[in-house]
């Protein structure tokens, strides 16, 4: 798979909290899907492999209103969150192996204006892969959303290694630091304090609610062609040097693993590096998949950025902002920028390849790595470079 | 105020919460390795076997983690916030989630022993909850 596909095209749909702005999940990932074609100097018949999200319009609607023709390669890939990174590893596959030329990957949603993302799963827990352990042994206990699954493994992460509240709280403030310096950002222009992060309320201990990601209307898409047909386009390509996803055990229940850290990205995140034939240490940035904060500390780890239960201290210090060892998030993640289901950090993550992003470039930026985290843990890992 | 949700009684969760309705807690174990599985499933993850009994639990366990649900995400527990959901590993070695009935959020630690206190929630179901040991 090494150096065989690239990223030529990004775009996103305009970024919301309004109900007077609310329009169909189809409208928006046509939106960002257009940009993103556009950005690759195509012309939508040109696509002819699609990855859709699993929330939202299936490849038959957006491939009907793209007015592409010729489909040869569609798949949707059912990991939650994790979904978009894996549907990049997907294309690579697909455009590397000849399946398909060009590939359109789109995620997004009005998680704020329609129904809000907060509700979906506790109102039809089953369209979650393990929906029905949930529903049958999860919810009867008032366990019923993300924050309340992963706080109770964030506690045993501060149990057994002293995280700390105000770990959490840097990355909150990392994200939101860089927010304010990218206009698309939602909270661009909210300052956030570690008094204020402290004295938030508590939504499901120990998340506060800025440890907790924006519920957005959005889209962002992507589009992968195969290395040879990248040459020669309007921006320079962004190569996809490796690439990983994997699910946990079990992944259809999560208190019953018997280490409760090993997650997907356990076990990619070596994969991804082993084809892209680099090391943690050879990254410049990271854009990591931040549904919460602690979600954030522990993909650190597992990415193999420091070792499992230093990751409260690795974020401390300025160490993940603009300018640090390692930036996290430079675009402002779920956090601070918009939550569309983790397209964003592969756009964030090509545009800071393709290089030139003002205030908030990664100077000298070769490598960067893009995470996804999805439904009980599944993870997906994608090295790319300029 | 909705309904709280409540667990299907089709397949193994019928069966499992059928015998806590009896007031007693039973998990699956293995046949043939004698492991120990929650939730219910077809066969043994360890040996591959598909020979199983329901077979009585301890009722003891231990806080494994928790967390303080202090905004309500479902509208059935408005009322009922701050509640904790817990996650307790049974002697035997399995976990499940479960809520301390006798014990405040604010005095919940991990480590704590806890035995089970059946909670009827309906003559169809009873729920396994969990109490302090003395």
């Amino acid at each position: 798979m090494k150096d065989k596909a690239c990223i030529v095209g990004v775009g996103e749909s305009a970024y919301t909290r309004d109900v007077e702005l609310s329009k169909s999940v189809l409208a928006i990932q046509l939106e960002a899907s257009m940009r993103a074609i556009e950005d690759a100097g195509l012309s939508p018949k040109q696509i002819d492999g699609i990855l859709p999200s699993q929330y939202g319009p299936t490849t038959e609607e957006l491939a009907a209103n793209l007015g592409i023709e010729e489909l040869r390669f569609a798949t949707t890939v059912h990991m939650g969150g994790a979904a978009a990174v894996a549907s990049l590893q997907h294309a690579a596959m697909a455009v590397s192996s000849g399946a398909a030329e060009r590939v359109l990957l789109v995620s997004g949603w009005n998680g704020y204006s329609m129904q809000r993302a907060r509700n979906i799963l506790s109102t039809n827990v089953t369209v979650l892969p393990g929906g029905a352990i949930a529903r049958d042994y999860y919810m009867p206990y008032g366990l019923t959303v993300p924050a309340q699954w992963y706080a109770l493994i964030a506690r045993r992460h501060m149990h057994e290694f002293g995280t700390t509240q105000e770990q959490l709280g840097a990355i909150a403030l990392a994200m939101r630091k860089h927010a304010s310096l990218n206009d698309k950002a939602l909270m661009r222009d909210r300052a956030l304090s570690l008094k204020d992060y402290l004295s938030a309320p508590v939504i499901a201990d120990p998340y506060r609610m800025f440890d907790c990601c924006l519920e957005t209307d959005g889209a962002a898409a992507v589009v992968v062609t195969s290395a040879e047909r990248a040459k020669d386009r309007k921006h320079r390509p962004v190569y996809i040097m490796g690439a990983a996803a994997a699910h946990p055990y079990p992944a259809d229940e999560f208190t019953n693993r018997e280490d409760i850290f090993h997650t997907g990205l356990t076990d990619a995140a070596p994969k991804a590096f082993a084809i892209a034939d680099v090391s943690p240490s050879d990254v410049d940035f990271a854009e990591i998949y931040d549904c919460f904060t602690f979600e954030v500390l522990q993909q650190i780890e597992e990415t193999g950025f420091c070792e499992r239960g230093e990751g409260g201290a690795f974020v401390e210090g300025g160490r993940i902002e603009i300018g640090g060892e390692l930036p996290v998030n430079t675009h402002g993640g779920l956090l601070s920028e918009a939550h569309v289901l983790g397209m964003s950090h592969i756009v964030e993550a090509a545009r800071q390849l393709r290089g030139n992003l003002g205030k908030r470039q990664v100077k000298g930026a070769e490598i960067g790595v893009v995470t996804g985290w999805g439904d009980f843990g599944d993870g997906s890992i994608a090295v790319l470079r300029r | 105020m909705s309904d709280k949700p409540l667990p299907e009684l089709a397949g193994y969760a019928k069966e499992f919460y059928a015998w806590c309705r009896r007031g007693d807690l039973r998990f699956q174990r293995c046949s043939d390795c004698d492991a120990w599985r929650h939730v219910p499933r077809e066969m043994c993850a360890k040996c591959g076997s598909a020979e199983w009994k329901w077979v009585k639990s301890s009722g003891k366990g231990t806080v494994f983690t928790w967390t303080v649900a202090e905004r309500a995400m479902h509208p059935a527990f408005a009322d009922a916030v701050p509640y904790a959901p817990v996650v307790v590993e049974m002697d035997e070695g399995v976990r499940l989630v479960t809520e301390i009935v006798d014990c405040a959020p604010s005095e919940l630690e991990i480590g704590m022993r806890v035995e089970v206190a059946f909670a009827k929630v309906s003559d169809e179901l009873t729920l396994p909850k969990f109490r302090r040991m003395p």
